[in-house]
């Protein structure tokens, strides 16, 4: 019989009874009517049938009870029973309440973060079909605009195809100043994704008239509303961009902030348009891989096939222009800024829901060898039941409840928990200086996810020990007690169990050990650089509409202030700070080179602008040679400095001070002096050769002064701040130590190590409770069997012995197969978090004394329960 | 060992006399009942409606409103596929039941 049928005979109660009415009545028409053809009296016939039939109302009842009451009546009564039956044993309740909000709050987290990241940006039926096109090398993800500009035009794959470019500019509204991100798209961005404005209008590819030709911008309508108080009145008016006038000509639709999930951002313009003298070179330059390129499946294309089209048109593209040689193109999905973050975001997310979901499935682990424990302590009871008439099925059914009752109740706790985290965490802006937002709102599915996790753990908890209800002999049980015969195969269910949570718990407490030793490790890495004891003020000169050319002049004067104020050792200048934004790379050939292609280079090699005093101020060492000084101008031979990985792979072991490179067409570089290697753009990056330009001869408006002064950040900061703005009072800065500039590389490993310790943790306090509830419960149950042995006169060392063998061998195995297991995972926790790897003997002892620390602790007290029998006072009380 | 009770006795029947006849309703049943027992066995209506009700959400019977030959309106019950393997059972542990009361009869 359907589940439907017994649904709809409850809803439709009265109809239900008219149909049971009509039933009996016809029933009883027919024996008058048999009745009254054997020649009876109708109304004696009638008399016959209904004292025949008995009382019509009892049968009614009955026959309501059969259809209806077996499915929710029932439903109610087991939820009635399990809460009467929780309520009755707090300890359990309570402890299988704490452990499922603590699993199923992580689950919850984890899922929606998940669920923001992964699965609804593919939900979006503006992201239907919708690629981020990438390059096939990993780590490579921007393109040039004439090669985007090839690959729209010439493919036959794509619906349409756009482009944009993520940049700063200091943003004038009235009085009001800001430091904002913008995107600079193709005019077809908005049409593409279907971006509907809220107010005004958006640009359309018809807005594009060559470079300049459009100098409108469309706000983000989070822009709009935070920052300038939802004035319609601003469309159609004009604003000053790094001080150039640009006309607002729309709000974008609500909600929308670009395709990239975690970023916000407070404007966009065309991509022909620059705030910058020089900020449109690269329309031209196929050179100048800076943009990020999106494109939108043509209907009844697979990813595939507009994959073999694009690689073709990238041959053809190389044929023709040499500085396309070795082009290729490949399709991920959009939403994290091209794949070199996308891909380990997603990999570390979906890892962190792998073990998320282990740690419920040893809470479950937990809670099935304690519920094991309290349904055999009731064996008794559910034997009269059973004697009684129940079925094992009922019984059955009613525990589960218990089981399916506690964990929705967790379950719907850990998720207001989980939610209340979510909301904080929307609010944080891990770094004030990036647009970077991480909002997560639970929606459906993650509800839907949370309900399915804790039915489904209570299904899984409650199900495990069940066993025991269906195989035990109950007349047995009944006759004997509880602690029967069948106690001992009992336990070993539980064992397995206990072995199974700790083995679980293990691999977890070895997996955050990996991550903080390898975070540990990391943090006192060479970095080539000592960023402690040095402060940053970062800006771009153009915010102050400057121009590359006018910019070392400025940053001369700016070193010059810093260096007078008391108390600061050194003072430079660089572009941008390794380990922050940072570390672009350029083709480095022979000088002798006169092909400049890509092949026909040495190496590809890291380069940044630097000013004389940058390596000292930024602890830089120089390993041979001499440091820039101003003299290297732009009227000087060119000069570099190089560092160690550099000079060994052009140079081998020969001396390269005084030798030569060219970066392409023009003069080649002098070799002045060599410094140490360091790491440029993450810490798990290989060694890279990297060179380093004097400011004069490589101008860049993009400014980092680097101070490095023993004065705490308070004093120096306001003194810093006064004369920066006796340069330009106008040049917006951004002060901040430089360890906190360091914020967005080591913010990957620093969530990984964060949220692998939490897990970490939760394995830990779970492998306690698995182990002092199964301890507890072994020691409980055989008391009085102590207390017959200490009257014998057994030693407590051996009472210790029997009690807590089986806990402490589930312990020693358990902590083993789940270091194995460690060790395994951490193969794969190694790509996220440097330096992570599980072959560190102080990880096998940390975690080896974590495990025997956590089973003493979860020992002790049932050892010191032992050690206290009295045996006089046990033989009384039975 | 299996379920011999009375209300799996009164199962049987009815699930017999569905058998043997294809479809009936409750009064139906009862007649039979009692006219293929020679009027030995009857099947008390109090017992029978609930029984026909609870085997329908068993799923071993299905039942189907029709009219009578006289042309009254009544409620047809027939076995279901598990209403057959059900009978199949039933019949099988009342022939034990059977077998061993009369052991026990015969016991002296």
């Amino acid at each position: 019989m359907s589940i439907f049928r017994r649904i709809k005979n409850k809803v439709t109660r009265s109809q239900h009874q008219q149909e049971i009415n009509a039933e009996l009545q016809s029933h009883i028409e027919m024996r008058i009517a048999d009745a009254v053809a054997g020649g009876m009296s109708h109304e004696e016939a009638r008399r016959d049938a209904l004292i025949r039939f008995g009382n019509q109302g009892v049968v009614r009842e009955r026959v309501t009870e059969a259809d209806a009451g077996m499915f929710w009546d029932s439903l109610v009564r087991d939820l009635h029973y399990a809460a009467r039956q929780l309520r009755r044993t707090p300890a359990f309740t309570f402890t299988a309440l704490l452990t499922l909000i603590l699993a199923i709050g992580a689950n919850v987290v984890t899922f929606s973060v998940l669920n923001a990241l992964i699965l609804k940006p593919q939900e979006d039926p503006r992201s239907k079909g919708l690629y981020t096109i990438v390059h096939q090398q990993p780590h490579y993800d921007n393109h040039s605009y004439p090669d985007y500009l090839d690959f729209k035009n010439k493919n036959n794959t794509f619906r349409d195809m756009a482009t944009y470019r993520l940049q700063r500019a200091g943003l004038s509204v009235g009085d009001s100043a800001y430091s904002s991100w913008y995107l600079r798209a193709s005019g077809n961005y908005f049409d593409m994704l279907g971006v509907k404005p809220a107010l005004g209008r958006v640009f359309h590819a018809t807005d594009e008239h060559g470079p300049n030709s459009a100098p409108y911008i469309v706000l983000s309508d989070d822009f709009w509303r935070t920052r300038l108080g939802e004035n319609p009145a601003i469309v159609g008016t004009t604003v000053r961009i790094n001080k150039h006038p640009y006309t607002v000509i729309g709000v974008a639709a609500p909600g929308f902030h670009g395709t990239d999930v975690f970023l916000w951002l407070d404007f966009w313009m065309p991509i022909v348009n620059s705030p910058d003298d020089e900020g449109s070179n690269f329309l031209s330059n196929r050179f100048m891989h800076s943009l990020f390129v999106i494109g939108q499946l043509a209907p009844g294309v697979t990813a595939k096939q507009a994959e073999l089209n694009l690689n073709a048109i990238a041959q053809e593209m190389a044929r023709i222009d040499k500085a396309d040689e070795g082009l290729s193109a490949r399709l991920v999905k959009p939403g994290l800024m091209g794949d070199s973050l996308g891909q380990p975001a997603r990999a570390f997310v979906s890892a962190v829901m792998l073990l998320s979901l282990l740690v419920l499935l040893a809470a479950c682990a937990n809670l099935a060898s304690l519920f094991a424990a309290r349904t055999s302590d009731r064996s008794r009871e559910v034997a009269i039941r059973l004697a009684i008439g129940s079925s094992r099925w009922h019984v059955l059914r009613q525990l589960l409840s218990e089981a399916v009752l506690v964990s929705v109740i967790g379950g719907a706790l850990g998720t207001i928990f989980a939610t209340a985290l979510l909301r904080g965490l929307s609010r944080w802006q891990p770094f004030p200086e990036f647009p970077i937002r991480v909002a997560v709102t639970p929606d459906a599915a993650v509800y839907l996810a949370a309900l399915v996790l804790s039915v489904g753990s209570g299904l899984l908890w409650g199900l495990l020990p069940l066993r025991q209800i269906w195989k035990t002999d109950f007349a047995q049980v009944m006759k004997t007690g509880a602690s029967g015969t069948t106690v001992l195969r009992r336990f070993a269910i539980r064992d397995l169990l206990l072995g199974t949570q700790i083995a679980l718990c293990t691999l977890l407490v070895t997996a955050s050990f990996v991550a903080l030793r390898g975070m540990q490790r990391s943090l006192h890495a060479p970095l080539g650089f000592q960023p402690e004891g040095t402060f940053l003020a970062v800006t771009d000169l153009h915010m102050g509409g400057h121009n590359d050319k006018s910019a070392p002049a400025i940053q001369k004067r700016m070193i010059e202030d810093a260096l007078r104020i008391p108390g600061v050792a050194a003072a430079g200048v660089i572009d941008e700070t390794p380990m922050g934004t940072g570390g672009s790379s350029t083709p480095v050939y022979r000088p002798d080179t006169t092909d400049f292609r890509q092949s026909n280079a040495v190496l590809s090699a890291k380069y940044f602008s630097i000013s004389p005093g940058y390596l000292e101020a930024a602890g830089t060492h120089l390993l041979s040679g001499r440091d820039f000084t101003w003299h290297d101008d732009a009227k000087a031979p060119n000069v570099a400095i190089i560092n160690a990985t550099f000079a060994h792979e052009m140079f081998g072991d020969k001396q390269p001070l005084g030798m030569t490179f060219k970066g392409g067409d023009g003069p080649p570089y002098q070799i002045v002096g060599v410094v140490e290697d360091g790491k440029y753009e993450s810490l798990t990056e290989a060694d890279w050769p990297a060179m380093f330009f004097p400011l004069d001869q490589a101008p860049d408006s993009d400014t980092t002064l680097v101070v490095r002064s023993q004065l705490p950040a308070a004093e120096l900061m306001p003194q810093l701040r006064e004369g920066l703005t006796r340069i330009d009072a106008e040049l917006p800065f951004v002060f901040q130590s430089w360890p906190d500039g360091m914020a967005l590389v080591l913010f990957p490993a620093r969530v990984a190590t964060a949220t692998l310790g939490v897990m970490g943790l939760f394995a830990a306090l779970l492998a306690v409770t698995g182990v002092f509830g199964m301890a507890m419960y072994s020691v409980s149950k055989r008391f009085k069997e102590f207390g017959i042995r200490v009257a014998l006169g057994a030693q407590s060392l051996q009472l210790m012995r029997t009690a807590l063998a089986r806990p402490v061998t589930m312990l020693l195995i358990g902590s083993a197969v789940g270091l194995i297991l460690g060790v395994v995972a951490s193969e794969l926790l190694a790509q996220i978090v440097y330096q992570a790897t599980p072959r560190d003997p102080l990880v096998f002892a940390g975690v080896a004394v974590t495990m025997t620390v956590l089973g003493l602790l979860a020992t002790w007290l049932p050892a010191r329960r032992t050690l206290r029998v009295q045996p006089a006072r046990l033989l009384r009380d039975e | 060992m299996a379920r011999n009770d009375l209300q799996g006795s009164l199962d049987l029947l009815v699930l017999k006399s569905l058998a043997q006849l294809g479809e009936l309703h409750g009064y139906g049943i009862v007649l039979h009942i009692q006219s293929a027992s020679d009027q030995l066995v009857s099947v008390e209506e109090g017992s029978l409606y609930p029984a026909l009700h609870r085997m329908e959400m068993s799923g071993w019977i299905r039942s189907e409103w029709k009219l009578t030959d006289t042309g009254r309106k009544a409620k047809y019950y027939s076995l279901t596929k598990s209403g057959r393997a059900e009978l199949e059972k039933a019949e099988k542990s009342f022939e034990q039941l059977v077998k061993g009361i009369r052991a026990i009869l015969r016991y002296a």
